[in-house]
């Protein structure tokens, strides 16, 4: 690889002080850093350090959503073409399903990195600073939340929207207090409410005659069960957001997750806690049909998984503390299976839930702080009174 | 035989090239005091190039307490005094003598002294310096007490001198030490040894102490990780501390009326070729040392102290004031193309995006010891992962948080997340496994000097 390196030692001075393009420099060490890890050894503080980096736990994460990525992009597909035939089984016609996926996926993937790259590259170069790879993480996430059949312009406008207002304003990377990716799928969802609900917009170009309602729907409408069967919806064969519906693919990322040590798994457990908590309760007390599915179904319909291992456990924007994350975690499996039931206006609560907590996060780590602070202040009255101001 | 205090959070970093249990006396003709191996002394020399000086001549004294003498630990010439940025005194160099010559400072008993003559003599003989008190790791006030004081009986970091082999024959002296201490503070004298481990008659059979017995991965020997577990400081309080090897040194000074300040210190690292133990003088001159004892390569960092905590100095420097530990390991001023994504199998990683993870998840005897370099693996970024310090720091102290306090030189926040039972060495390893390659030590170190100089310590 060293004609690689002698190339860009050659061309590193254009983007230096006094060189060409020195308004450049973040958007050159980007790609200088991506295809090498810098030579910079440790000048302060500790001699060595761990090898890894901001870019590889962030890797780790991009690919723990492969699989949901995978089966999506042929959920997609098979969608289509079932709606169009409801005889189709889920692996005739594998290879038109796959392509059909990849034709549908492809751009809102390319459209969500484009600009939000573009955004950070330009947002970094403007305060000086190095480009962060969050927005590597967030840029998949987007499409993975989005229905099939987003309009292109909607991913762009929601892409910027959620770098903009829901990062960049606050500082960028690691200030914000807002899941940008759930940002984004917020923002369709309230300004683009016919993108984002109904059941037209779950299958990619649906034939008229097919129903296309998630299993959400359904239950909003007073069904007993999801006409999906629990095992369909556990491995994702039905309609809903692109990466969202298969929890055997999410499963698997979050195994990855966990086995890495990337993703919390104090988030991820207490997510289904509160989830099944709230579920039970509702069982025990509630009247309605929607009150009375197990708890368990509400892992498999619409984004309650995906949130759970992927979007809950952003460290940005979750509690900071252990302690605190428990407790977030809890409430967001509660609220979810709350605003699905109990909120006729908003058939997905997860997405709600966990913007939610995202805002009371601080909350909950002041909290959890400040009962390690009191325990400080009281140790020192009781020893050394004179000395506490 | 009093119960184990056990630490849970931590880790052992096993790095190749621990010390053998070898001694040599090398010759060392280059010394040199180093005033910025003390935390917030400004200089005010005593000496000029050229002047003679006896062991345990005064070379500078502090601005901030005239009293705290800094002495020569040999008789020679200075031979330079070095200055570095704004012409800030770095080092001061004395070429020593072939026959030594020492001040003479009396033997009069230590029974009969009062703690105020006690104090004249360790001022004096510029041995008070070494004892450093928390919080803030300065040397103490003269004229204030301590709520206790620590007497660390071993080191946990990475690589670190076995206190059971480098103590051997100086019980009297330590003994004696111990007895100049009792005189110095009513307080309580807290002797940390490691449960299991610490065998020396040298430090079980010492008399006028508390013994303390700890388990546990580093940083368990830190004053702060065992002073939590023992009289946690509050606002206000002092705490001394001092490394036992020091002990002797102030026990032979009421012996002998000399300042002799003997040290043993190991050279350790992967790039040692023999890595052993020398009985040197404070302040000496690796280049003895070294000098055909590293590996070929050229590019390396000689470290004075721990490779966590150390200094860098040159391959001719100077051993630092509190230093037993001389480090070498090599630069890593290279690139790893695609670094970020290789599986790197010989990576040194507490993480388990890399395969090395999962064998650190093994107890520290069965893991094998590993070659590290001063590469950053990565740039710098924001602070976005969490829970991860605390899983190294033993401390009930939410890192991250106070942290950020410092970044923000929020003085009342610090203090209420606890700054003053902290010092930068405890987060040592949170820096290490540090994603964002945060500088972390100096950003509490550089805490602890606003709050030192807004108190007007």
């Amino acid at each position: 690889m060293k004609f690689v390196r002698d190339f860009l030692d050659k061309i590193k001075p254009n983007f230096e002080k006094g060189g060409k393009f020195p308004w450049l420099h973040s958007t050159f060490d980007a790609f200088e850093t991506f295809a090498f890890v810098p030579k910079t050894t440790t000048s302060s503080g500790a001699h060595f350090r761990d090898a890894i980096d901001m870019k590889r736990t962030m890797t780790m994460v991009i690919l723990a959503l492969m699989p949901a990525l995978l089966f999506g992009t042929y959920n997609i597909g098979f969608q289509h073409f079932h709606s169009i035939n409801p005889e189709l089984s889920f692996f005739e016609g594998f290879w038109d399903n796959l392509l059909y996926g990849i034709i549908k996926i492809l751009p809102i993937v390319v459209v969500s990195y484009v600009v939000g790259l573009s955004i950070e590259f330009g947002f970094a170069q403007w305060r000086k600073h190095e480009v962060n790879e969050g927005f590597l993480v967030t840029g998949m996430l987007i499409p993975l939340v989005m229905p099939p059949d987003v309009p292109l312009w909607q991913v762009a406008l929601a892409t910027a929207f959620a770098v903009v207002i829901g990062k960049e304003v606050f500082g960028g990377t690691g200030m914000n207090f807002l899941n940008p990716a759930l940002l984004a799928r917020a923002f369709l969802f309230f300004a683009f409410p016919s993108s984002m609900s109904g059941d037209n917009v779950w299958i990619a170009q649906k034939a008229d005659a097919f129903s296309g309602a998630t299993p959400l729907a359904e239950m909003m409408m007073g069904a007993e069960l999801p006409s999906t069967s629990f095992w369909d919806m556990f491995l994702g064969i039905m309609p809903g957001s692109i990466g969202e519906t298969s929890a055997v693919a999410i499963l698997l990322g979050a195994a990855f997750l966990l086995i890495t040590g990337v993703g919390s798994w104090r988030i991820m457990l207490s997510v289904f806690m509160g989830g099944a908590l709230m579920g039970l309760t509702f069982n025990l007390f509630g009247s309605n049909p929607y009150t009375q599915i197990p708890f368990y179904y509400h892992y498999v319909m619409g984004g309650f998984m995906f949130g759970a291992v992927f979007m809950a456990t952003d460290p940005v924007t979750a509690a900071q503390t252990n302690k605190g994350k428990w407790i977030y975690g809890i409430l967001i499996g509660v609220m979810a299976v709350l605003i699905r039931v109990v909120n006729p206006a908003y058939p997905e609560g997860m997405m709600l839930a966990i913007l939610l907590l995202n805002v009371f996060a601080p909350l909950i780590d002041y909290y959890i702080v400040d009962a390690n602070i009191r325990k400080r202040m009281k140790r020192w009255k009781i020893k050394g009174g004179q000395n506490v101001q | 035989m009093s119960d184990i205090i056990k630490i849970k959070r931590g880790f052992d970093i096993k790095i190749s090239g621990k010390a053998i249990e070898k001694v040599s006396s090398p010759l060392v003709t280059s010394y040199a005091l180093k005033p910025t191996d003390h935390i917030g002394i400004t200089p005010k020399l005593m000496v000029k190039e050229g002047d003679r000086v006896k062991a345990g001549t005064p070379v500078f004294y502090s601005k901030q307490n005239e009293k705290i003498l800094f002495t020569s630990p040999v008789s020679g010439t200075i031979e330079s005094i070095n200055r570095g940025e704004k012409r800030a005194i770095e080092e001061i160099v004395i070429s020593a003598d072939s026959v030594q010559e020492y001040e003479d400072f009396g033997t009069e008993s230590l029974a009969s002294m009062q703690r105020e003559e006690v104090i004249e003599k360790l001022l004096k003989s510029g041995l008070w310096t070494l004892i450093r008190q928390r919080p803030y790791s300065t040397i103490p006030n003269p004229e204030l007490q301590p709520k206790c004081i620590i007497i660390s009986g071993f080191d946990s970091s990475p690589l670190a001198a076995n206190y059971n082999f480098i103590l051997k024959g100086k019980g009297a002296q330590i003994q004696l030490g111990v007895d100049v201490l009792k005189k110095l503070s009513s307080g309580k004298i807290h002797l940390n040894i490691r449960a299991n481990e610490t065998n020396a008659d040298e430090l079980l059979k010492l008399e006028g102490v508390q013994i303390n017995r700890f388990e546990g991965p580093h940083p368990v020997g830190n004053v702060s990780v065992q002073i939590s577990k023992l009289d946690p400081i509050n606002k206000g309080d002092m705490v001394w501390y001092i490394d036992v090897q020091d002990l002797a040194i102030i026990g032979n000074l009421f012996v002998s009326g000399k300042v002799e300040k003997d040290r043993m210190v190991a050279l350790v690292g992967p790039e040692v070729k023999n890595t052993q133990y020398f009985n040197i003088k404070i302040g000496a001159c690796i280049s003895s040392l070294v000098m055909d004892n590293v590996s070929k390569d050229n590019n390396l960092r000689y470290i004075s102290g721990n490779v966590l905590t150390g200094k860098r100095i040159k391959e001719n420097g100077y051993v630092g004031a509190y230093d037993n530990l001389v480090s070498v390991i090599k630069e890593g001023d290279y690139y790893q193309f695609l670094g970020w994504i290789a599986p790197g199998f010989k990576k040194f990683s507490l993480s388990r995006t890399f395969p090395t993870g999962f064998l650190n998840l093994l107890p520290s005897k069965f893991r094998k010891p590993i070659k590290i370099d001063t590469n950053m693996h990565g740039g710098k970024r924001a602070l976005v992962l969490t829970g991860e310090y605390e899983k190294v720091l033993p401390l009930d102290i939410y890192p991250m948080q106070l942290i950020k306090a410092c970044i923000i030189e929020d003085i009342d926040l610090m203090e209420q997340l606890g700054i003053y039972e902290v010092d930068a060495e405890d987060f040592a390893l949170c820096e290490v496994i540090d994603v964002s390659k945060t500088d972390i030590q100096q950003i509490i170190r550089n805490g602890l000097e606003l709050i030192r100089k807004e108190m007007g310590e």
